[in-house]
């Protein structure tokens, strides 16, 4: 785990407004971008000597692209000059579909962004507006030709289902434009109304509902196979990719336990046993970097089983699943043995399968891994 | 002697006895404000939230009369339900008479009667009273003429009160010194006090309730138990004042307490009589019975690494508790746990709901059964309590389970439906007569296993509270038993297994399935749930899985959310016990024996 190089995590919290669904944290003070971006490359000093290198990165947000391409060079500048970063390394960089100019993106590009994020949502209109989404599926799709012109090999898309008014037809036809645009790779999330959110209180007030379980198993299911028949590879609850090596390394090293730094308001690292978090007011976190303070909120130190329940709900979460001798090197829990009885269940019901070194959940397993995250 | 008075209040539910109790408590002046809270005399949680009363308590009241003597007036509260009827019977015992109290807007009630029977069968004076008389609703010219006519009492003896208001409080005093005869005896007899109660006091041991019929009793005599002969000597003895208070002696007409260095509660039968051991009295103070429990369930620990708490536990409780017992037990399917006795299911709740709230213990409880008797081909006898000792059928002559003698008090007009009720339960050679115009007195007999799991509150639905219950125990009877197994995804849960008549086998069974179905939550695999007789499946019902529930995203902000969530949900699963792969709650073992007409 330790010698597994690890990834960086910026974390831009500025949106010019909240979509409907978001329950994040996020700042419309675009004022403080300026400052912000002073501000990250202070906070790398604090780590540079207990991250020495990183072989992924991930400008994500909030809405990065709200940077401005020098403001982005900084940040990546700084990086160079605190840390060692591998050649091969994957740099990814969130975009929203309006802010994606070819201009932009070629910019982008050439300061060594290697891998774009586009937060397209949906290629359906009405849902675009009734989500709360500032960019219209015409605007997403010149965005990806954008993408495209300006030189990217590794586009990934952000997609959300199960919304009111959508038609299993309307999703449909939203995968098909993404795969006929040749994404990278996908990511689809059931929606899911946090009581925070204006969402919520409009799902309320209108007597809209969500998807009954069979609809989410219905959506849940064929999604996967419109991608996988595409020839995507179903790799994590959510995500798919059109190869192996087309995953999204940085978000495996979340699901893999593998070191992370997380730099920016409410950034979350995670190093051997600990995990500590920043403050996630974008004032309060400028307030402690300019007072040479780590602007960090929350520290919390895992125990052994801590630990092994988080490696066991990720490992469900993913087609590779759990390698078990190596998880009874780093936890001490021989899961066969010491979990015979339901494991057995579940690869009775192909709910989890055993392969030689592994024990991964089957797409009925993906579907239902909240419950295997219980057992 | 001649200023001592020992009294009971009996009433009908809610027609304000713990109420009246305080009033006095309060107007005698042995407790101050300070000191007072509702219902003085249940000291437990439990019986304050269930309004009811399950241990006997006692409280020593001083009193100046209007005669201008002082009075000590000793009231003995008594349980409240049927399964501690004998508990009652020795408190009224120890009594020359009672207030009997009726509700003013509700008047005359099932428990009214019954009571008043309990008192009449002591020979205990009574004196009515007329609780709740500022209530809007109340009738006091009605309950006056059913005093007449259901109670056969003198209506111009009652006295009207509100407790609430603290009306009327000095004329019940004031009738208690009056009417109720001071006690006889002698105080230069041999020693005879009748034990009505005892409880564990963790600094001095047994704390002996009792009331003093014959001679004195006094630190460093030496006493005896005359049911067994184990001899003790008193450290200390005293009257209940709001604590303890210690004496010089009791002498024969007093209600106190003896410490005697009995080490737990279980040494002291309630109704024993307690004498000198130089100079005892000829014969004990009749009405001894020795308690037996009637229903028997096993209790394990949710976790298997609280069996020693659990132990421990019980040990401590088993200090409190005489009616109790317990011995080591193993289950196949929940691990190591105890097999206990009880009274009754009322009383197995009281169990498990103190072992749970007092010493934080998460428990299991297998479905509770009588006591049966097996007769064997080679001639060997022998009880079986517990499904889990069943003998090999092909090994059986002859079962037989106990039967009982239920008796019943109830107005006519339930007559019909409690005679269903008791046919429905396998009742025989039913007793019917009438008490009193539109009263009625019903008898039946009927197994005791039908009985315990939901008769009682059936029959209290049915009669809407107007019947009264009470039942002895009176043989075994030749029945044709089957031992019912329960699968869940085809692995058998003995704890679930119960010992049943054969024609009610199918519809207990498809019951336990059913309730089992409402009870274990669905899960992520289908699950099976079967009742069975030897190999052959008698009923079944089936969990369906859930199939969709991860709709969030994880990434690196979201994993410790995720993980907290879980680490809460854990911890509530514990009150789940994992049987092979599925999770059942708690609440299932209990669940299979409700009846569906709750």
């Amino acid at each position: 785990m330790k010698n597994k190089p690890a990834g960086l995590y910026i974390h831009v919290p500025f949106c010019l407004s909240k979509c409907a669904y978001c329950s994040f944290y996020s700042s419309s003070s675009l004022h403080l971008i300026d400052e912000f971006t002073k501000s990250i490359p202070r906070e790398m000093a604090f780590y540079k000597n207990i991250f020495p290198s990183f072989d992924t990165i991930y400008i994500g947000g909030g809405t990065p692209s709200l940077l401005s391409v020098a403001q982005v060079h900084d940040i990546l500048l700084a990086i160079h000059f605190n840390f060692q970063i591998h050649l091969q390394a994957e740099i990814t960089m969130e975009v929203n579909p309006g802010d994606a100019s070819q201009d932009y993106l070629q910019q982008l590009r050439a300061l060594g962004i290697n891998r774009i994020n586009i937060g397209i949502q949906s290629f359906d209109d009405t849902l675009l507006k009734f989500l709360g989404r500032r960019h219209s599926a015409r605007s997403a799709l010149a965005a990806v030709e954008a993408a495209r012109a300006a030189g990217f090999e590794n586009l990934g898309m952000d997609f959300i289902y199960g919304v009111s008014g959508q038609t299993m037809d309307s999703w449909k036809q939203t995968l098909k434009t993404a795969v006929d645009l040749c994404a990278e790779h996908l990511s689809c999330y059931q929606l899911s109304l946090d009581k925070k959110t204006p969402l919520h209180q409009r799902y309320l007030t209108e007597g809209l509902s969500l998807l009954t379980e069979d609809q989410a198993l219905d959506y849940f299911l064929t999604t996967s196979q419109v991608l996988t028949d595409a020839g995507y590879t179903h790799y994590e609850v959510s995500n798919f990719a059109r190869t192996d090596s087309l995953k999204s390394r940085h978000n495996m090293k979340y699901w893999c336990h593998t070191p992370y730094l997380g730099l920016g308001p409410a950034a979350h690292t995670f190093l051997d046993h600990q995990r500590w978090w920043n403050k996630s007011s974008v004032e309060a976190y400028l307030k402690s970097i300019a007072g040479e303070m780590k602007p960090q909120e929350g520290f919390e130190k895992l125990s052994l089983e801590q630990l092994r329940l988080e490696a066991w709900f990720l490992g469900m979460r993913t087609k590779d699943g759990i390698d078990l001798a190596q998880f009874k090197t780093s936890y001490g829990c021989d899961l066969l043995t010491d979990k015979k009885p339901i494991i057995d269940e579940l690869i009775r019901n192909r709910l989890v399968e055993l392969t030689e070194r592994h024990l991964h959940p089957t797409l009925a397993g993906m579907a239902v891994a909240d419950s295997l995250a219980l057992i | 002697m001649e200023n001592i008075r020992n009294f009971s209040i009996i009433a009908h539910i809610d027609h304000g006895k713990s109420t009246l109790a305080d009033r006095l408590i309060q107007f005698t002046g042995v407790c101050n404000e300070r000191n007072f809270q509702d219902q003085m005399l249940d000291n437990m949680d439990i019986e304050r939230e269930r309004g009811i009363t399950i241990k006997s308590n006692a409280i020593s009241l001083p009193y100046r009369a209007k005669d201008g003597k002082d009075y000590i007036l000793n009231l003995i509260d008594t349980p409240g339900h049927v399964d501690f009827s004998y508990e009652v019977s020795r408190s009224l015992a120890s009594c020359e008479g009672v207030l009997l109290l009726i509700d003013a807007a509700q008047g005359v009630q099932a428990q009214t009667l019954a009571n008043l029977y309990l008192a009449m069968e002591h020979n205990l004076e009574i004196i009515p009273i007329i609780n709740k008389i500022d209530l809007p609703s109340a009738d006091i010219d009605r309950v006056l003429e059913e005093m007449d006519s259901e109670l056969g009492l003198d209506p111009d003896t009652h006295i009207k009160c509100s407790a609430k208001e603290g009306i009327g409080i000095e004329e019940i005093l004031d009738a208690i010194i009056e009417r109720i005869p001071p006690p006889a005896g002698d105080s230069s007899n041999p020693l005879a006090a009748l034990i009505f109660d005892a409880h564990y006091d963790s600094f001095r041991g047994t704390i002996i309730h009792c009331r003093i019929f014959e001679g004195t009793v006094k630190n460093g005599d030496i006493i005896r138990f005359m049911h067994n002969n184990a001899t003790y000597k008193v450290e200390e003895v005293g009257h209940f004042l709001l604590t303890r208070t210690k004496r010089e002696k009791l002498s024969a007409g007093d209600v106190g307490y003896i410490i005697a260095g009995v080490k737990t509660v279980a040494d002291v039968r309630t109704g024993d009589t307690i004498t000198n051991h130089d100079r005892p009295c000829i014969s004990p103070l009749p009405g001894f019975k020795e308690v037996k429990p009637v229903v028997f369930a096993s209790i394990y620990p949710i976790a298997s690494d609280d069996y020693q708490d659990l132990a421990d536990s019980l040990e401590k409780y088993k200090l409190n508790d005489a009616s109790f017992i317990y011995e080591k037990d193993s289950s196949a399917a929940l691990g190591q746990g105890f097999r206990c006795g009880f009274l009754g299911l009322l009383h197995l709740d009281i169990v498990q709901e103190r072992l749970e709230r007092e010493y934080d213990l998460s428990i299991i409880l297998s479905v509770p059964s009588v006591r049966y008797r097996f007769t064997l081909k080679d001639g060997k006898v022998i009880y079986v309590d517990n499904p889990t000792h069943y003998p090999d059928p092909a090994e059986i002559e002859k079962g037989e389970e106990p039967y009982i003698r239920a008796a019943m008090m109830l107005p006519e007009r339930y007559l019909g439906t409690v005679m269903k009720l008791c046919m429905e339960k396998r009742g025989v050679n039913s007793n019917l007569s009438y008490t009193g115009p539109g009263r009625a007195e019903l008898s039946y007999e009927m197994p005791l296993a039908e009985v315990i799991f939901d008769f009682y509150d059936r029959f209290k639905s049915v009669t809407q509270g107007y019947g009264s219950f009470d039942y002895d125990i009176i043989d075994y009877r030749e029945s044709n038993l089957v031992l019912m197994d329960i699968l869940v995804n085809g692995e058998k849960v003995d704890a679930l297994s119960q010992i049943i008549h054969r024609d009610r086998a199918r519809s207990r069974g498809l019951l336990a399935c059913e309730r089992l179905k409402d009870e274990i939550p669905r899960q992520m695999f289908k699950i099976a749930i079967q009742g069975a007789i030897g190999g052959e499946i008698i009923a079944r019902s089936t969990i369906s899985a859930f199939r969709k529930d991860v709709t969030a995203k994880c990434y690196g902000g979201d994993i410790s959310r995720k993980r907290k969530l879980l680490e809460k949900q854990k911890a509530g699963k514990k009150r789940m016990k994992m049987i092979g792969s599925v999770s059942i709650p708690q609440s299932a073992f209990l669940a299979v024996l409700k009846s569906d007409n709750d």
